[in-house]
């Protein structure tokens, strides 16, 4: 933890001339008798993007940000107010404006100190320097060859590469600091097919917190092309998709949106404290079958959903949601912790130094039955088997979720049948775990790519699930 | 000098303005044959309620740049949220060094300069709103209390939330040009949450406007977001059916965006969406005309001029249900051998010519039938026009509201739903860049138990 703590020095604080005795002054001019907690999260991001479309390099972006927010906490009242401008002046402005909410009162001393260790996650490395320019073009071509040799009804051809360094330090109202320097990789690729007028989309693609060279090991990337390709060639032969209620088998991986959507969001913590999920007291109750147990898993090596420490630098952990069928636990930040009478479980993130942190999901899964996925399929006699989805939403307070199937295939007498066009699919969150009837032995994570919004906020997260045989599940064709 | 977080808003501009020619003259120095860049200032002020006390109080101000570098037909850019003179040079270096990457492309490049805005017009865009701390707080609790209020069976709140922001933004390119202008926003919300026996319901209502006085009264606000919570009590499920569907008002905005989405230079150059090679041809029926107004007075979604620095102007988008335009920016023009419709950033107040029937009567036509308040997901394939969303609403018989329903799909495909739209109500009741009453569609797939 501690090279993190001195590149975030070096990158954030050195270059505005911000001393410890600065951040001592700031935090104890945050921190008065009324207020509860308080904390300065400061930080610096780098961004360089790629996009290949119709065989060359298009466009390319570069961007810098860097900020500080400065929260005060009295109660549930939060007082909030951030700079892009890191010069001692302008934070303390911010921060007598973040204080304001606890009215006047004297300031508080505050010396600054270390967080003990953490475990390293991922390398403090900043991947845009991990391969040169000159090869990640290159490694973007690649991928359009791959897409455009794998089959020649592939009309157009969209990839994109983003690599992102993210330096964060959070000073606590205790005055101890913690850091940390999180990679992020990104690779796209988005195909159109078109055979006989009728035309097809599909995308594909991975991330992680390591370098660049992750996409060219095993050919990673054009892997990702292929996929893509064979995506958008299903879609070409599907028919229409079911309309109504049936047995459905969701294949392992990425599917696992199912749980971010049903039951991720209904557990964290803000909605639980002020009761308006359709999870709210009901800890310790069954919601789900018995053999499904779900965990947000922060703590995962370089899964893009993971962090070292979350965004107010308690370390991440692997926070049991269900276990065995019963639920046990939620999902914290300190906020809702405190107010909870329970622990942080460090899963307080934030968009940036311009947002508020709250409660939000790491990696979430399922883990792993007994079932070999092949005997799953073989049980159903009529069904939807889905193995591929876009995104999905709920509603928190009434607990119905939707998601939306890229890929699926009718299941016919145990066996996989015709493709079907892609379909949402909705539940009610608190019972649709309680009609898994079959849990697989094949618990796969996704490939890197999940990005969750809540309030307006966007963050990387991660999520997996073995392959499942779900009883009555809606879903929403136009087939009769 | 002044300074971006006292000056006022003239001395403000003419501080972007200078930012501006900074970057661009950086550009020229470095070698770019043409840039053009965007510079932005924003402060606010957030607050948010619940339970009739203060929960977050926020502030907030935002810079940022933008710069894009072309050599010849080759583009470099690059963003931040620095303004500083370093950070302007730093982020014109960085664009020059991804333009050594990346290829030629002909249509990389500025607009033409005969189509840039001539004088930027006045659209009465700006009336920031200096309110206190204390006032923005009561007016929120006010609009919260009104909704608790309204219902015994209000029984907890997500709360009420008060937003004022103030932005300054210029745009200026190598062309000469250079336009900037202030506007505001103002807005005010409030969730609340309903319970009757085991069943628990969350919705909520909104205001948002150019100038304070525009804004509906906080009461009003809170009263309807009560009884949209409270009319959702009980939902059941519905069978599985082929049948009318009515979108309400506020619910139809979505379609009208797909509408833009699907005939906007990105999809068409692509070849992603469903409306390829229809223009002059009809995609709705006769009755229907959709238009934009960029130059309207206060409108949310008002600019004088587009991303491109292209004047921006009224046009009609479907006369009498046939297709008259795209919305094309610069670069997807030149993809298409046509030219810009000064649509850089989409369609700015979009609208729908609106029918004759209030909400009852559009009801009443749909007879039997589903009447959707509430969709979610993602669900739309621009490229085929497929179409399969959760859905929550009403269940409608004999031309009156039954019962509320949700956990249900709606499906079919948008060409055959813009096809299919058998009205379109009048009762446009709610603050957005895009006016449309409620709309009829003659048939879609439910899905349910």
């Amino acid at each position: 933890m501690s090279d993190t703590l001195a590149i975030a020095r070096s990158q954030i604080l050195a270059p505005v001339g911000l001393d410890d005795g600065h951040l001592e002054r700031l935090v104890g001019a945050l921190h008065s008798p009324a207020i509860d907690a308080a904390d300065i999260y400061f930080q610096s991001s780098r961004l360089q993007s790629w996009v290949l479309e119709d065989g060359i390099i298009r466009d390319g972006n570069f961007n810098i940000e860097q900020g500080a927010g400065l929260r005060a906490i009295a109660g549930e009242k939060t007082g909030f107010a951030y700079s892009d401008e890191l010069q001692f002046p302008a934070l303390a402005q911010a921060a007598e404006a973040a204080r304001a909410i606890a009215g006047s009162g004297g300031e508080a001393s505050v010396a600054t100190g270390t967080t003990p260790a953490v475990a390293r996650l991922y390398q403090p490395l900043n991947p845009i320097d991990s391969l040169a320019d000159a090869d990640k073009v290159a490694l973007l071509h690649r991928v359009d060859a791959e897409a455009r040799r794998a089959d020649p009804r592939v009309k157009q051809v969209i990839a994109s590469l983003v690599a992102v360094q993210d330096t964060i330090l959070v000073i606590a109202d205790d005055g101890r600091m913690s850091a940390d320097v999180r990679p992020l990789i990104r690779l796209n690729v988005s195909v159109v097919v078109e055979e006989d007028g009728r035309r097809e989309q599909a995308s594909s693609g991975g991330g992680a917190r390591r370098d660049l060279s992750w996409f060219l090991d095993e050919d990673r990337a054009l892997g990702f092309a292929r996929e893509a390709v064979r995506q958008a060639l299903v879609s070409l032969e599907a028919g229409p998709a079911p309309a109504g209620t049936m047995t459905v088998v969701l294949g392992a991986g990425w599917p696992g949106v199912l749980l971010h959507e049903a039951v991720g969001h209904g557990l964290e913590g803000d909605f639980n404290r002020k009761g308006t999920s359709a999870f709210a007291g009901r800890m310790g109750e069954r919601v789900a079958a018995a053999g499904v147990t779900v965990v947000d898993d922060g703590t995962l090596p370089q899964r893009r959903g993971s962090l070292s420490v979350d965004d107010e630098g308690t370390p991440t952990s692997c926070t049991t949601l269900i276990e065995d069928g019963i639920l046990a636990g939620y999902m914290q930040d300190r906020l809702n912790a405190r107010l909870m009478g329970m622990a942080a479980t460090g899963n307080g993130r934030r968009e940036s130094y311009a947002h508020l942190p709250m409660p939000r999901m790491t990696n979430t899964y399922m883990l792993p039955g007994d079932k070999d996925p092949e005997e799953i399929i073989a049980s159903v006699d009529k069904g939807l088997y889905a193995v591929n989805f876009g995104g999905g939403q709920v509603d928190i307070t009434s607990g119905k979720f939707t998601f939306s199937a890229s890929e699926a295939y009718m299941i016919e007498n145990g066996k996989v049948g015709r493709p079907v066009k892609g379909a949402t699919l909705v539940g009610n969150g608190p019972d649709v775990l309680t009609r898994v009837s079959m849990i697989g032995n094949d618990l796969r994570l996704d490939d890197g790519i999940g990005t969750c919004g809540k309030d307006g906020q966007s963050v990387p997260v991660g999520v997996g699930q073995p392959t499942l045989r779900v009883e009555s599940l809606t879903v929403g064709g136009t087939a009769g | 000098m002044p300074n971006l977080a006292t000056a006022d808003t003239a001395e403000r501009l003419a501080l972007l303005e200078e930012t501006i020619q900074d970057l661009l003259k950086e550009a020229k120095r470095r070698g770019a044959s043409a840039a053009e860049a965007v510079v932005s200032n924003t402060t606010g002020l957030d607050i948010a309620v619940r339970l009739g006390e203060v929960e977050t109080v926020e502030h907030t101000r935002d810079n940022g740049l933008g710069i894009s570098v072309y050599f010849g037909h080759r583009k470099g850019s690059a963003s931040t949220s620095d303004l500083s003179p370093g950070a302007v040079r730093d982020a014109v270096r960085q664009a020059c060094s991804i333009a050594t990457h990346t290829q030629e492309d002909r249509c990389a490049g500025l607009a033409p300069a005969a189509l840039m805005a001539g004088e930027v017009p006045d659209l009465d865009l700006s009336h920031p709103w200096d309110i206190a701390v204390e006032d923005a707080v009561s007016l929120a609790i006010a609009c919260e209390d009104a909704a608790r209020a309204a219902d015994p069976r209000i029984v907890n709140s997500e709360g009420a939330s008060f937003g004022t922001t103030a932005g300054l933004a210029v745009y200026g390119n190598s062309h000469g040009f250079v336009g900037g202008y202030p506007s505001t926003r103002h807005e005010l919300s409030c969730a609340v949450v309903a319970k009757e026996g085991e069943s628990m319901q969350r919705d909520y209502w909104w205001t948002t406007a150019r100038a304070p006085e525009d804004l509906e009264a906080a009461e009003a606000v809170g009263r309807r977001a009560a009884e949209r919570t409270v009319g959702r009590l009980n939902a059941r499920r519905i069978g599985t059916c082929e049948v009318p569907v009515l979108f309400r008002a506020d619910v139809a905005t979505g379609l009208l965006r797909s509408f833009a989405g699907a005939i906007s230079g990105g999809n068409l150059y692509r070849r992603t969406s469903f409306l390829l090679d229809k223009l002059g041809e009809p995609v709705f029926p006769e009755f229907v005309r959709i238009y934009e107004e960029p130059l309207r007075p206060r409108g949310l979604g008002s600019a004088p001029f587009d991303g491109d620095g292209v004047a921006t102007s009224a046009k009609d988008l479907v006369t009498d249900g046939v297709l008259k335009t795209w919305l094309l920016d610069h670069y997807s023009a030149c993809r298409m051998g046509l030219t810009t419709t000064g649509n850089a950033g989409g369609a700015r107040n979009l609208s729908i010519g609106l029918g004759r029937d209030n909400r009852a009567a559009m009801i009443r036509r749909l007879d039997r039938g589903l009447l959707v308040t509430s969709l979610m997901g993602q669900g739309v394939k621009m490229i085929t026009g497929d179409y399969s969303r959760g859905a929550a609403g009403f269940w409608v018989e004999n031309g009156e509201i039954q019962y509320p329903v949700e956990e249900i799909t709606i499906a079919g495909n948008l060409a055959d739903m813009f096809k299919g739209l058998v009205a379109v109500g009048n009762d446009h009741d709610f603050a957005s860049s895009i006016t449309t009453g409620s709309w009829l569609i003659d048939r879609m797939t439910v899905a349910g138990e």
